[in-house]
C-alpha cells in the first residue's frame, strides 16, 4: 500500500533519517519500534504530510506520493493519530470529527447539523463509543478521546491509520478496547502503522515489524521472526543482558539492617505483618494512615522504610497519582494523616514538605516537572536554590551552584554533550527525566515519590533510571514508584502495593511477586462483590 | 456535602453575567421610576450599539487568543475620513463605503504583520493604534469637525419604529452569531483559539482564520465608528479614545476568555456591552457624580471577572475525575 524509498531527513545538519526503506502491504498492521530519537516520529510526520523529506520518495499504491500538508495526506486516505491527541476540548465530538470537512446545508455556507449528527452517530458506533455527538471533548476520558480520533480517521475514509503510541495514557481496559477495534479495522482491510514502546503489544497486534535505530532501518520482517529480546537488541544496538539492574545491596541487607521489610522477609516471612514497634519507628520514613478523600481515595495506609523501593501498581485512574499528590500536599485530604520521620505533615504546604525531605516527580514531566525553555542548569538548581543563597543578603553563591550542578549531572549520568546553558526542551525524553531526578536529588530528599518515572523513555535510559532508583535506596532514601507497567515494578521494587478504585487492594513482597495476582487485584471491581 | 453545594452554586456562576445584568437593572429600576421606561431602555440600546458592535468584532479576535488594540483608532480614522468627505460634498453612500474600506484596510495591515510576519498581536495593534490616531490627527489638523444633519440622521432615524443604530446593531449581531455558531469558519475559530498548532496539524488554514478575524474586527470598528459619529455629530481629537478597552471589558464581562477558545457574542459580549451602558445610564438618571462612573463600572467588571474565575475553579473541580463512587447520602 505504502512504500518508503531511501527517505532521508536532517534537522540543522543532524541526520535523523538515513535511507529508510520498507513497505506496508495493504491490510497489514506494521509495528514501528525504536528508541526515542530513532526517527519514528519524523518518518511518520513525513508520511502524514507534516514534513517534507530531504531525499527519497514514497509510493502510495504504486503512485508517487508527496503530501504538501496534513490535509493533503488525509485526502490520500492517510490519517495520523498523534500521541498527544489532536482534539479540541472546547468543541463537541461531532465538530472535532468534521472540523475540516463540515457537511453543508445544500449550497449554503452553514453546517448541516442534522447530517453531521447522523454521520457521527454511525462513526461512534463503529468504534463502540456510546456517547452523544454533541458531548464536549473536555468531558471525555483519555481512552474515549482515542476512540474519537479513530472515528475521525474513519470519517475521511482512511486506508492507512498511523497510531503513535496510542496506549500511553490508556488504562489496561481501554487499551483492550482499542486493540479489539484495531483487530476489526484490520479485518476490514485497513492498513495501520502502530508505534509503541510496549513490545508485547506490538508482537500481538502486528503482521510485520520494522525496527529503527538512529534513523536507519535495522530490522524489517514478519512479526514471527522477532522476539522482544531481538527487538531490544536491534533497538539499542547492543545486547542488554537484563532489562532491570540487579540490586547491589539487596543480598546483604540482612547485615546492614537497611530495611525492616527485607529483614522480616528473610528472618521471619510469616510474621512480617507483626513488626517490632521500635524497629519500625527507626526505619520508617514515610507513613500514610487511613488517608481518605471522598471520590478519590479511601482508607489508604502504608509505610515506606529507609532503603526500600515500594511500588504502587494499578490501572490508569485507580487513584495512584492522586495519592501521590495528596502525599505531597498538592491536593486536599479530608481524613487520615501522613508522617515523615514520625512527624505529622498534616496541613503543611508542599514547600514545607520539600524542606523536610520529600520529593515528587510528577507523571507529566513536560508540563509539571520542567521549565522546558529554560537552561539545564537553571532547571537543576530550581528546587535547591534556597540552599545556595548566602547570608546576609541571600544572594546566590554561583560558584557553589555550578559545582553542585556539575556533580549532580555526573551522578545521574546526564549526556555529557549537553551544555549547562542549553534549553531542556532540546534533550531527549530520557535525559529530560534525568534532569528532573537530578533537580530533586540536589535537595537531598529522604523520601521520593516517582510517578511514572520511565514514561515515554527508551530502553537504554530506562535502565539508567532504574539504576539511579536503586542507588538512591542504597543510600538510605525511601522510594515510592508509581507505574502502569507491572513488569517494571516487579523488576525494581522490594514490595508492591496494588490500588484499585482509590483503595489498596493487595500488597506483595518480593518473593511473592506475581504478575497475575497484581493484575487481578488491579482489576478488582468494588461494584461487583 | 461540599459537592452538593458546588452543584447548587454552579448554575448561578454559569450565568453570572446574566444575573449581574438583572441585578443592575433591578437596582436602578428600584431607585428611579424613569429607568424602566421604553424610551430609556431604547436609549440604552442606541447608546450601547456602537461599543457593542466594536466588542462583537473584538470577540472574534479574543476567541483566537489574540487582541486588537487598534479598534478605537480605526473608529477615529473612519470618523475623520467620513467627516472630511461629507463636508467636502461627497455623497453619503460613498463616504460610508470608504469608511468600511478604511476599517478593512487597517484590519488587513494588522493581519499582515500578525500572520505573515508572525509578530505578536498586542504589539502590532498597539503600533496601528498610534498609526491610526496619528494619521487621523494629521488628516483633521487636530480640529474638531461638526457634521451636517444628513449624516446625523443615521443616529436618529427609525425604521418600522426601531432606531437605525439598534437595527444595525441587531443585523451585525445576528450575522456574527450565525457565523460563529453555524458555519465551518466559526467553529474553526474556536479550534484555532483552543490550540493554534493543533488546528494547523488538523489541516485548518490557521493563517486564513487569523487574518479573517482581524479584518472582521477592523470592519466592526469602522461600523461602530459610523454609529458613534452619527450620535455625537462631531469628530474631536479624542474620538474613539479607550474604545478598545471598553470593547475588551464588554467581551470579558460577557464571559469571553482572553486565552481564546471560549466565549459567545450572544448573549455574552452583547450583554456585557449593554450592561456597561445601563450602569452609566442609570447613574445619569440618578444624577450621580460623573467622576463616580468609572469607579462603579470598574467595580462591576471586577465582580464579573471574580465570578468567572470562581466558576472556572469550580468547573475544574467538577471535571476532576471521580475514582470512587461514594454511596449516595
Amino acid at each position: 500500500m505504502i512504500e518508503f524509498r531511501t527517505i532521508s531527513k536532517s534537522f540543522s545538519g543532524v541526520r535523523v533519517l538515513r535511507d529508510a526503506n520498507f513497505a506496508v502491504p495493504s491490510g497489514h498492521t506494521l509495528g514501528l519500534v525504536g528508541e526515542n530519537g530513532a526517527g519514528k516520529s519524523t518518518l511518520m510526520n513525513i508520511l502524514g504530510g507534516n514534513l517534507p523529506p530531504d531525499a527519497g520518495q514514497m509510493l502510495l499504491n504504486g503512485q508517487l506520493y508527496a503530501p504538501r500538508n496534513p490535509h493533503d495526506a488525509a485526502r490520500h486516505g492517510i490519517a495520523f493519530i498523534h500521541q498527544e491527541l489532536n482534539l479540541f476540548a472546547n468543541l463537541s465530538i461531532a465538530e472535532n470529527i468534521f472540523l475540516t470537512a463540515f457537511p453543508r446545508r445544500g449550497r449554503l455556507p452553514f453546517i448541516g447539523r442534522a447530517e453531521m449528527r447522523k454521520k457521527t452517530v454511525a462513526l461512534l458506533e463503529q468504534v463502540s463509543l456510546k456517547l452523544s455527538p454533541d458531548t464536549l471533548i473536555e468531558r471525555l476520558s483519555a481512552g474515549e478521546r482515542q476512540l474519537v480520533e479513530i472515528a475521525k480517521a474513519l470519517s475521511i475514509d482512511a486506508r492507512l491509520i498511523i497510531l503513535d503510541e496510542p496506549t500511553t495514557s490508556l488504562s489496561a481496559r481501554e487499551a483492550e478496547i482499542l486493540f479489539a477495534l484495531m483487530g476489526r479495522l484490520r479485518a476490514r482491510g485497513l492498513s495501520m502503522i502502530f508505534i509503541s514502546h510496549t513490545l508485547g503489544d506490538v508482537r500481538r497486534l502486528c503482521d510485520d515489524i520494522v525496527v529503527l535505530r538512529d534513523g536507519e532501518v535495522v530490522g524489517a520482517a514478519p512479526c514471527a521472526e522477532f522476539t522482544p529480546e531481538r527487538m531490544i537488541t536491534l533497538m539499542v544496538g547492543r545486547s542488554l543482558n537484563q532489562l532491570y539492574p540487579a540490586r547491589k545491596q539487596r543480598k546483604d541487607a540482612q547485615h546492614s539492617g537497611v530495611s525492616a521489610e527485607r529483614r522480616h522477609r528473610e528472618c521471619a516471612p510469616n510474621t512480617a505483618l507483626s513488626r517490632d514497634a521500635a524497629t519500625e519507628q527507626n526505619l520508617i520514613i514515610l507513613e500514610a494512615r487511613h488517608l481518605t478523600q471522598p471520590g478519590i481515595i479511601r482508607d489508604v495506609s502504608f509505610s515506606l522504610a529507609r532503603g526500600e523501593v515500594l511500588g504502587v501498581s494499578g490501572l490508569m485512574g485507580a487513584g495512584r497519582s492522586e495519592l501521590a499528590r495528596i502525599l505531597f500536599g498538592l491536593d486536599p485530604c479530608e481524613g487520615g494523616e501522613v508522617f515523615l520521620d514520625g512527624v505529622s505533615l498534616t496541613r503543611t504546604t508542599p514547600r514545607r514538605r520539600i524542606e523536610r525531605g520529600l520529593a515528587f516527580l510528577t507523571e507529566n514531566r513536560r508540563a509539571e516537572g520542567l521549565c522546558l525553555e529554560a537552561a539545564i542548569a537553571d532547571n537543576l538548581a530550581l528546587v535547591s536554590l534556597r540552599q545556595q543563597a548566602r547570608p546576609p543578603l541571600g544572594l546566590l553563591d554561583f560558584a557553589a551552584l555550578r559545582r553542585a550542578v556539575g556533580s549532580i549531572r555526573e551522578a545521574v549520568r546526564l549526556t555529557p554533550t549537553a551544555r549547562d546553558g542549553q534549553a531542556v526542551k532540546t534533550l531527549s525524553g530520557g535525559n529530560q527525566q534525568k534532569v528532573v531526578l537530578a533537580k530533586w536529588l540536589l535537595a537531598k530528599p529522604r523520601a521520593l515519590i516517582l510517578d511514572e518515572p520511565t514514561r515515554g523513555i527508551d530502553v537504554g535510559a530506562r535502565f539508567e533510571i532504574y539504576q539511579l532508583i536503586h542507588e538512591l535506596a542504597d543510600g538510605g532514601a525511601g522510594v515510592l514508584v508509581i507505574s502502569s507497567e507491572i513488569e517494571e515494578l516487579i523488576g525494581i521494587c522490594d514490595r508492591i502495593l496494588v490500588m484499585s478504585h482509590g483503595e489498596i487492594r493487595d500488597e506483595l513482597k518480593r518473593e511473592t511477586f506475581d504478575r497475575e495476582r497484581i493484575l487481578r487485584a488491579a482489576l478488582h471491581d468494588p461494584m461487583k462483590p | 456535602m461540599t459537592a452538593a453545594r458546588t452543584h447548587r452554586l454552579l448554575p448561578a456562576l454559569n450565568h453570572a453575567s446574566m444575573i449581574l445584568f438583572a441585578a443592575v437593572l433591578a437596582v436602578f429600576g428600584f431607585l428611579s421610576p424613569k429607568f424602566f421606561t421604553i424610551p430609556n431602555l431604547t436609549n440604552i440600546l442606541v447608546q450601547s450599539s456602537s461599543t457593542a458592535i466594536v466588542a462583537i468584532g473584538m470577540t472574534f479576535v479574543l476567541l483566537t487568543a489574540g487582541v486588537d488594540l487598534s479598534v478605537g483608532a480605526i473608529m477615529f480614522v473612519a470618523a475623520a475620513v467620513a467627516g472630511k468627505m461629507v463636508l467636502g460634498g461627497a455623497p453619503l453612500w460613498l463616504a460610508l463605503l470608504v469608511i468600511l474600506l478604511v476599517g478593512l484596510t487597517f484590519g488587513a495591515i494588522n493581519a499582515f504583520f500578525i500572520v505573515r510576519l508572525r509578530i505578536i498581536a498586542f504589539i502590532v495593534t498597539l503600533a496601528t493604534l498610534y498609526l491610526g490616531r496619528g494619521f487621523a490627527l494629521w488628516f483633521t489638523e487636530t480640529r474638531a469637525m461638526n457634521l451636517p444633519p444628513g449624516f446625523l440622521a443615521i443616529g436618529t432615524d427609525t425604521l418600522l419604529g426601531i432606531p437605525l443604530p439598534v437595527l444595525i446593531f441587531a443585523v451585525v449581531l445576528t450575522v456574527a452569531h450565525v457565523v460563529l455558531t453555524c458555519t465551518p469558519f466559526g467553529r474553526q475559530i474556536y479550534a484555532v483559539g483552543q490550540d493554534v498548532e493543533g488546528a494547523r496539524k488538523a489541516g485548518i488554514n490557521t493563517g486564513r482564520i487569523l487574518a479573517a478575524v482581524y479584518l472582521i474586527s477592523g470592519f466592526c470598528a469602522a461600523v461602530g465608528g459610523i454609529l458613534a459619529l452619527a450620535q455625537l455629530g462631531a469628530v474631536s481629537p479624542t474620538f474613539g479614545t479607550n474604545k478598545e478597552f471598553a470593547a475588551i471589558a464588554a467581551a470579558a464581562l460577557g464571559g469571553t476568555s482572553l486565552f481564546g477558545g471560549r466565549g459567545h457574542v450572544f448573549p455574552g459580549t452583547v450583554l456585557g456591552a449593554v450592561l456597561i451602558q445601563s450602569i452609566e445610564n442609570g447613574l445619569v438618571i440618578l444624577n450621580a457624580d460623573p467622576y463616580l462612573y468609572p469607579l462603579i463600572t470598574s467595580g462591576i467588571i471586577f465582580l464579573a471577572v471574580l465570578t468567572d474565575s470562581l466558576r472556572s475553579a469550580l468547573l475544574a473541580k467538577l471535571a476532576q475525575r471521580k475514582i470512587r463512587v461514594e454511596e449516595a447520602r
